[in-house]
């Protein structure tokens, strides 16, 4: 692997990816190996809209490196209050540390930020763009699941505005998969991204777009669901009665094959039921803990080919 | 040669040649202003310019076409012409005469001439960064957040 920054999935390879978690596999199976590899080590997190579930398992990940973390805080108890700039911003504390995650509610945030650093800067979501890093940890599941190549996967709920699914789709063009997307008409996926899997795809286009999940359920290995957010819709009335056609129980899982894993980036309101955490289909929270081992995985490789200072 | 040449006497009548300079011809009609706009070129410098809107044109039905006196306009600055007049032609103009004479290449980025029309993009805030475009197949496409113009680009030009 070969990359200063991570900003997007459509940067990473099959090779890269496969790297990664090839990585986070061995760092899984004997995580004491690597407890002292980054002694000293600090990582910036920059997050300027809130985050749990990233922001800890990065902060946990470089932990169990044996680096530490240095954080921002929250926009309010910042300068950036006082008008600073991004590009400012990350200036300033690259100089203190080894490696920033970045999380911004502007598109392109990252791509921006990494011009201005040279210390690897990794995207932990830019607005409605991306987050790579989530994919890979979505990939590392996929795989211990249902395996990467020859797979059918959906990928259900708000395509539109959901970094997650972009970010998801990309990755997954690089493997043997067909993916179908699952949403309400006014939630499709962006052109832009359609537009870009038909040009990483060639001729040989496997994605296709549905508005039921009846239509595709029963063909499918993954099931990837995601939060249709109640600010996506003008009124409360609206939202309940699409939401309400994008959520899974136990009953809807009766049609689906037996093998299915159902995932989700989490966090989740009432899109899947709690009756179905119990059931062998249920991989979400599995998903959650693999963003420490992931994450380790990635911080590792990075921070190991900049040790001695990139000039790049 | 340029199709000048049958309606010369309609162009002399309403814009002079120029003594040393750069002649946009075959503009689309309409686009002369926008032709400006992109090339910064607004007059305040004291730059002597001519324009001739929707002027009759064997290859166009109707043309634009700038001059400007004075100046002599590289490839590198021109090619981001072709996003809104594709069919332009260059010619660089010394002593009355026309010493060269191109056409407009589609540029692989275009920096610092559109503005993103996603208010969601990092490029649109107080960032210290030019726009930057990548020209794609029948459009361009921003460099920071990836939304795609296909019509409308001129509305989209930093004046």
């Amino acid at each position: 692997m070969r990359h200063d920054h991570v900003i997007t999935s459509k940067h990473l390879s099959r090779a890269d990816v496969e790297t990664v978690l090839d990585r986070a596999a061995e760092i899984a199976a004997d995580p004491s190996a690597v407890a002292d590899r980054h002694a000293g080590a600090l990582l910036g997190l920059l997050f300027f809209e809130p985050s749990t579930r990233t922001k800890l398992s990065f902060e946990t990940a470089m932990k169990r490196l044996g680096g530490d973390v240095v954080d921002m805080g929250s926009v309010e108890s910042s300068s950036v209050t006082k008008g600073e700039t991004l590009a400012d911003t990350v200036r300033v504390i690259e100089g203190y540390t080894d490696a920033l995650v970045l999380r911004h509610p502007k598109e392109g945030a990252a791509t921006m930020a990494s011009e201005f650093v040279d210390v690897p800067l990794l995207n932990a979501g830019d607005g409605a763009g991306q987050h790579p890093t989530q994919t890979l940890l979505d990939l590392y599941t996929i795989r211990e699941n249902a395996g990467l190549d020859d797979l059918t996967i959906g990928i259900m709920g708000d395509l539109k505005y959901g970094r997650t699914v972009h970010s998801l789709a990309y990755a997954l063009s690089n493997f043997d998969t067909r993916q179908h997307f699952i949403s309400p008409e006014s939630l499709q996926l962006p052109r832009e991204v359609v537009y870009d899997l038909h040009q990483q795809q060639g001729g040989r286009t496997g994605i296709r777009e549905h508005q039921r999940l009846e239509a595709v359920l029963g063909d499918l290995d993954v099931l990837y669901v995601t939060r249709i957010q109640r600010e996506r819709f003008p009124d409360e009335s609206e939202y309940r009665k699409v939401a309400g056609e994008y959520q899974i129980d136990r009953e809807t899982l009766e049609a689906a094959s037996d093998d299915l894993t159902v995932m989700h980036p989490l966090p989740r309101v009432d899109e899947i039921a709690p009756e179905v955490d119990d059931t062998e289909y249920a991989a979400y929270f599995e998903q959650a803990h693999n963003g420490v081992p992931v994450r380790m995985a990635l911080l590792d490789l990075l921070l190991s080919e900049d040790g001695g200072g990139s000039d790049e | 040669m340029s199709d000048e040449g049958d309606d010369r006497s309609e162009h002399e009548l309403r814009v002079s040649k120029i003594h040393n300079g750069t002649v946009i011809d075959h503009i689309n009609g309409g686009q002369a202003l926008n032709v400006l706009a992109i090339l910064g070129i607004d007059g305040s410098q004291g730059e002597e310019i001519s324009v001739g809107m929707n002027v009759p044109s064997d290859r166009l039905a109707r043309k634009d076409i700038v001059k400007v006196e004075g100046r002599e306009l590289s490839q590198d600055e021109v090619d981001v012409l072709s996003l809104i007049a594709p069919d332009a032609t260059i010619n660089i103009v010394r002593e009355y005469d026309v010493v060269e004479k191109h056409r407009v290449e589609r540029p692989e980025v275009v920096v610092g001439v559109l503005s993103c029309p996603n208010d969601g993009c990092i490029s649109t805030g107080d960032e210290p960064v030019d726009s930057r475009f990548e020209v794609v197949d029948d459009g361009v496409r921003c460099s920071y957040c990836g939304t795609i113009v296909r019509e409308g680009i001129a509305s989209l030009i930093e004046h």
